[in-house]
């Protein structure tokens, strides 16, 4: 049990010394991380970098170093989450025969309701993020996103919120709630100090990023298309993509008002989630999941995208039915929003509302097996060349079906009465996360590291790490199902059973390969660096690639294409290889961009100082960073001075120089 | 903490692995239950998993051949990069799973029925029916911080994280929690059902076997979540008699004082029982009224369908006699608020009359057996038991009765 | 399906300078982000549908709210919207003088709904019926409440815009934002419009 004191002063609310970690564990986190961060810092400014961070990056507003960095914040959180990960599974092994393992309550909860909210908002999002801000422009030969400076406002947003996470680990608690929160646990009673306040602000902060994301994706897609790219020619990545960013407009703001409303019970007082004075927490428990369910599609849905262009690149074949493909997206993405109640079938809320909402889940598996069917086909009489990104692939094929088996049996409600909150639920999503998002991802990273690079993925370690997860992953989850069988529920933290835990060691063991993974990757990125040269990406087009991202040059000039490409069916970059089309030798044109601007990382700064008051009830500091806010926000307003163009000359210079790679490709 | 090192020698465990599992046979609750309601949701699971694997056998095997066959390298494989459709195939890609849909919802359809927890039991074991005068066992469950109150108001006796019962009797179980959400989760017996504060759920199950089960809480409820278990005692019933006889020469009664010191929060908490149980304690429970003064929640409801009680209703508000959504820590009120509770007005006569009012439990019709037809279900509307009881059980109350004496009406209650 | 062979002769690269509309999404990404706030409105809607039955034996819509102030309030807003058109009329011609005068009768408008609002909530807490007293008065103070702060925002961009138009003029860029600023006004009042009938009307009427 925490020990904590909310007796407020008015100079720093109720950030007392009781703030300061007291527990060893995160004590020697908190040091080493601090230790490393300043390191960092020393690094950084040693070398004389921050000028070019600030210039080059924290401040763009192009779509690709935007997606990078946002690529760089998932990796970065995925090492956090895992080590969450790590700590949940060596605690699971030693809590048995009367020990108490060697993580208390307080601590152990806190970590498996970081490992959620981490891994699905700050791994999985940044993710997907990353990749549709830093392809979709590309795909649909567009110069920039339709909002840049909203883009890196986004961004900047989505890691206050991170930052937020973090600091919990140092300066206080996080919540104890599990990810979802649900009251009357996260309620100001029962959780009492700042642990669900970081939860609650931290999740605002990012998700006015995402939300802002996912219309500034969603426009673009809608509006810069090149010419004659009609909906039905554009690369299915587009089109999930486009699906996923409708899903999160009409999702996140779900969430945002539910952990608003949850935060008034928490602050004011108000009686939304509990009973005594006529509110109801169920009603929290239907709206989180009304955003819930649509965010596990918002989540596997650019993968899916991912998915069909790799397979289909990769087995030298056009993508097997283009149309259905689209159509199953679409159906998915409408099917998402009346499966919500699948997840508390235990409520009780009688059997004709189950069974509804069960057999409306089981329908979503139809248009998702055609989508397995589909990528079947393509590859069916192919030419498949196992790079990579096509390996991650056929692995998700396999994985994510059993996920997807698993994942239709708890739609049945019976099913569900007897497996619901067991370890086998727990196996299942990590099936269908780990197998789908995360196995694209780093399809998607292989896939596309030479397109933002200009040079290819050691092929060695990449290997090393593809094995280490793939096997890592059916050792550590396939214990998780037989333990769900055998009645074991999730998030305990001690077990009287001593026949369960040559479970949990196999589980644990499980998660070794997956960490031993995490470090071929690291190495595989150090090494693909160093030797950036001998695996130079010259053509631009390195895959013999199908969609218009790999017409232009490896990395992309600025400006992505000095003239605009135009599309007369699908897979525009295969039939202009096919036509054998030339460069235009067209006058270049100065090309019109917009400017960068620190205001992102400023506002961005200032929301999550706001946020950080008002966790620790510092209300002076609040409410001053939040005029600041607003008033920062409309002096930017004032800035009506957003563009420039790049001269003839630039243009010319970029063009130039891929002309000689291109020559030097040739030879 | 002094422990065996984690996972002592995991190297030789692996080696043991393979009877492991063997022995572990045993330790499948969720595959192998010996309750009927259990075996009917297991049959379920079977079932589903049978037919999915129509489907996901041949995909994964399709994936490995296709992704081995067409491999770069074996260029004797057909390869033909511009066929990319084809109707019938994409046809048959999404018939048969709707087929198998279809035969899946079908069973999903009913089996939710015939499993729901609210449905009255209508048959003992797989060919023992029920007798038709049968009443079912009932037993009252309160989720408390973190251990289970079992009540038995039958007998008048209590148990505190040990329950005891005849087994071959259908049993139900009334849930409610005292502070936050839980489940109960007996997994020989039945599914799981989420027991909340303030709302009353229902699991109808029965125990065919003779014997110890395991019982756990199965929805994370805080720091003492992992020790909040019993052990359920499946009895003949003679055996069950003397469980209650020795219950009732024990020691302790447990009144609405007694009740609110064993909700502090504890862990780990040692079986216990009560000699005796005062009557409508779990309906307090249920009504959030326990505490002295409180208004119950049934009372609340009443006068808010009678459309609240006026500008009165703005002063019947009392200091907290005990806060109750505090126990877990010292809560500080946030921008000036205190939080309160609201005074009743019933007398506990009144209130008595209030919770009896429940509408009485009836049995289910007893099963058609025959296969096709709704196998079992009843048609729609005859079914007593059947039907969904709400998200919250709110007794059908005679407002009437609640009425305060007349010289208070107008003060309480005047659009009424 | 078109095949390469068709497209060989077909031009690949748009080589001619063409025109980028200025700003031509802001307003489909506006009106999405419109669609996004109508979803938290609806979460209000769906929360005060839940438990705008909760009064905790405490006071209900009949013994608190006074129809005719909020008629005098939802007149206020309407006529903002009025006013707000006109503005946008004045402002599509040219006019400038005559658009920022519309605005600031605009502003007048919502300051007064705001104050009429204000004055409401500050009497019902000082009837100790304030948000903490029910479920009922929870969703209330809540669903009101956002609305209230939208307008709150929509004045400080009013008067925001209307500092730009005093120093830029009715250029394509404030012309934008302005319209902006329109479609949200009117939005608010197709929100209020929704709370005047579920709050107000169905609970007291």
């Amino acid at each position: 049990m925490a020990e904590f004191d909310n007796s407020t002063t008015l100079l720093l609310g109720r950030l007392n010394l009781s703030a300061v970690p007291k527990e060893p564990i995160v004590l020697v986190t908190a040091v080493v991380v601090a230790i490393g961060g300043l390191g960092l810092l020393a690094l950084l400014t040693r070398r004389r970098l921050w000028g070019y961070l600030w210039s080059e990056w924290f401040t763009s507003v192009d779509h690709k170093k935007i997606g990078i960095m946002y690529m760089i914040l998932g990796f970065v959180m995925l090492l956090r989450g895992f080590a969450d990960a790590l700590m949940m599974r060596l605690q699971q092994v030693w809590a048995f025969g009367g020990s108490e393992g060697y993580l208390n309550a307080h601590h152990y909860d806190q970590i498996f309701t970081a490992h959620g909210v981490i891994m699905i908002f700050f791994v999985a999002m940044p993710f997907i993020t990353g990749l549709m801000n830093y392809v979709v422009p590309l795909q649909i030969g567009a110069r920039d996103v339709s909002f840049p400076f909203l883009n890196n406002f986004s961004f900047w947003m989505t890691t206050g919120g991170a930052v937020l996470i973090m600091a919990s680990l140092f300066v206080g608690e996080f919540a104890q709630t599990g990810w979802l929160a649900f009251p009357p646990l996260s309620g100001a009673g029962f959780s009492p100090w700042v642990g669900v306040d970081y939860y609650i602000w931290g999740l605002q902060i990012a998700g006015v990023g995402t939300t802002l994301s996912g219309i500034n994706l969603l426009v673009t897609i809608v509006k810069m298309r090149a010419p004659g790219m009609t909906l039905m020619r554009m690369p299915i990545f587009t089109w999930t993509s486009l699906c996923a960013n409708i899903l999160i407009v009409a999702s996140f703001p779900i969430l945002t008002m539910t952990l608003i409303l949850l935060t008034l019970d928490r602050y004011v007082g108000t009686n939304f989630f509990t009973s005594e004075l006529g509110g109801n927490a169920m009603l929290y428990v239907n709206l989180i999941w009304i955003w819930g369910h649509p965010e596990v599609y918002i989540l596997i849905l650019p993968l899916f995208g991912v998915f069909s262009e790799v397979t289909a690149t990769f087995s030298g074949k056009r993508l097997f039915g283009y149309s259905s493909m689209v159509y199953a997206t679409v159906c998915i993405t409408i099917l998402s929003y009346i499966v919500w109640l699948h997840h508390f079938f235990t409520m009780g809320s009688g059997a004709s509302v189950n069974a509804f909402f069960g057999i409306t889940t089981m329908i979503i598996s139809v248009p998702t097996g055609a989508k397995i069917f589909n990528w079947l086909f393509t590859i069916y009489q192919g030419r498949v060349r196992y790079e990579l990104p096509m390996m991650w692939t056929v692995a998700f094929m396999i994985t994510f079906t059993v996920g997807g088996m698993t994942g239709v049996l708890l739609a049945v409600p019976p099913a569900d009465f007897v497996l619901h909150n067991s370890l086998f639920l727990v196996a299942h999503f990590h099936n269908v996360i780990i197998g789908g998002v995360v196995f694209g991802t780093f399809a998607g990273i292989a896939y596309w590291w030479p397109k933002a690079f200009g040079f290819t993925l050691d092929v060695f370690w990449g290997k090393v790490s593809f094995w280490c997860w793939l096997a890592g992953y059916w050792l550590a989850f396939t214990p998780l199902y037989v333990l769900g069988l055998m009645g074991v529920t999730r998030r305990t933290r001690v077990f009287d059973d001593p026949d369960l835990r040559i479970w949990f060691v196999l589980a644990a063991l499980g998660a070794v390969l997956v960490a031993l993974g995490i470090a071929a990757m690291i190495v595989q990125f150090a090494v693909s660096i160093r030797n950036r040269h001998r695996n130079r990406d010259l053509t631009g087009d390195p895959w013999d690639g199908r969609t218009l991202e790999w017409a232009t040059s490896s990395p992309p000039a600025p400006y992505n294409f000095a003239f605009t490409p135009l599309v007369h069916g699908l897979d525009a970059w295969s039939s202009m290889k096919l036509a054998d089309q030339q460069r235009p030798d067209a006058p270049f044109l100065p090309i019109h961009m917009p400017r960068p601007t620190g205001s992102g990382v400023i506002l961005s700064a200032l929301a999550t100082l706001c946020g950080f008051a008002m966790v620790w009830w510092i209300w002076w500091l609040a409410a001053l960073s939040f005029a600041a806010l607003v008033g920062y926000a409309i002096r930017h307003t004032f800035d009506y001075d957003r563009d420039h163009h790049i001269p003839v000359e630039e243009v010319a210079r970029c063009e130039a120089a891929r002309d000689r790679q291109l020559a030097l490709a040739e030879a | 903490m002094q422990d065996k090192t984690p996972g002592s020698g995991p190297l030789r465990r692996i080696l043991w692995l393979l009877p492991a599992m063997a022995l572990a046979g045993c330790k499948f609750e969720v595959l192998a239950p010996t309750g009927d309601v259990a075996a009917q949701q297991r049959d379920l699971l079977v079932q589903a998993t049978v037919l999915m694997s129509l489907i996901i056998v041949p995909v994964l095997l399709l994936t490995g051949f296709f992704a081995w066959r067409y491999r770069a390298s074996n260029t004797r494989a057909t390869y033909s990069p511009e066929w990319a459709h084809s109707t019938k195939l994409e046809l048959a890609i999404w018939a048969f799973p709707v087929l198998i849909v279809v035969a899946l919802g079908t069973l999903t359809w009913v089996g939710t029925h015939l499993t729901d927890p609210y449905r009255p039991l209508d048959r003992i074991a797989k060919d023992t029916p029920l007798e038709a005068d049968h009443t079912p066992f009932e037993v009252q469950v309160v989720a408390l911080d973190w251990k289970w109150l079992f009540i038995y108001p039958e007998q008048g006796v209590a148990s505190v994280n040990e329950l005891a019962v005849p087994v071959d009797r259908p049993i139900r179980f009334r849930l409610t929690a005292s502070s936050v959400m839980n489940a109960f989760y007996i997994p020989s017996m039945a599914g799981m059902i989420y027991a909340m504060p303030g709302m009353e759920t229902t699991l109808n199950g029965v125990f065919n076997e003779e014997g110890e089960f395991r019982g756990l809480a199965s929805h994370y409820s805080g720091w003492g979540f992992s020790g909040m278990k019993f052990t359920a005692h499946a009895l003949a019933p003679d055996a069950f008699d003397d469980w209650v006889a020795a219950a009732r020469e024990g020691e302790g009664r447990l009144d609405r004082a007694a009740y609110l010191d064993l909700e502090e929060p504890t862990e780990n908490v040692p079986p216990m029982t009560y000699a005796a149980v005062e009557p409508e304690l779990f309906d307090r429970a249920v009504n959030m009224c326990v505490e002295e003064g409180k208004m119950c929640m049934a009372e609340m409801m009443a006068l808010d369908a009678g459309g609240g009680t006026g500008l009165n209703g703005t002063i019947n508000m009392a200091a907290l006699t005990r806060d109750e959504a505090a126990k877990r820590g010292a809560r500080a009120p946030v921008l000036g608020w205190e939080p309160f509770q609201v005074a009743g007005y019933c007398t506990p006569e009144e209130e008595s009359r209030m919770f009896g009012q429940r509408p009485a439990w009836a049995a289910a019709p007893p099963r058609d057996a025959s296969p096709l037809r709704g196998a079992g279900l009843p048609r729609p509307g005859t079914a007593p038991g059947l039907t969904s009881p709400g998200f919250w059980s709110r007794p059908g109350l005679d407002l009437a009765a609640l009425l305060p004496p007349a010289g208070d009406a107008a003060a309480a209650a005047p659009n009424l | 399906m078109t095949t390469a062979t068709e497209t060989a002769d077909l031009p690949h690269w748009q080589t001619e300078p063409h025109h980028h509309e200025e700003g031509a999404s802001t307003t489909l990404g506006f009106w999405i982000y419109l669609m996004s706030d109508c979803l938290m409105f609806a979460v209000l809607f769906a929360c005060f549908g839940v438990l705008g039955g909760s009064y905790a034996a405490g006071p209900g819509p009949q013994d608190l709210f006074d129809l005719e102030l909020v008629a005098l309030n939802t007149g206020f807003l309407l006529l903002s919207s009025i006013t707000f058109g006109f503005a946008m009329l004045s402002a599509q011609a040219g006019r400038k003088g005559p658009a920022l005068g519309w605005l600031a009768v605009t502003l007048a408008f919502g300051l007064a709904f705001l104050a009429v609002e204000l004055y409401e909530f500050h009497h019902l807490i000082h009837l100790g019926a304030g948000p903490q007293r029910s479920a009922f008065l929870s969703s209330f103070f809540a669903l009101v409440g956002t609305h209230g702060l939208h307008v709150a925002f929509g004045s400080i961009w009013l008067v925001t815009l209307m500092v730009q138009i005093r120093q830029h003029g009715l250029g394509p860029a404030n012309l934008r934002r302005m319209t902006c600023l329109s479609m949200f006004w009117h939005f608010l009042d197709v929100i209020w419009i929704g709370v005047f009938t579920l709050v107000y009307l169905l609970g007291t009427v």
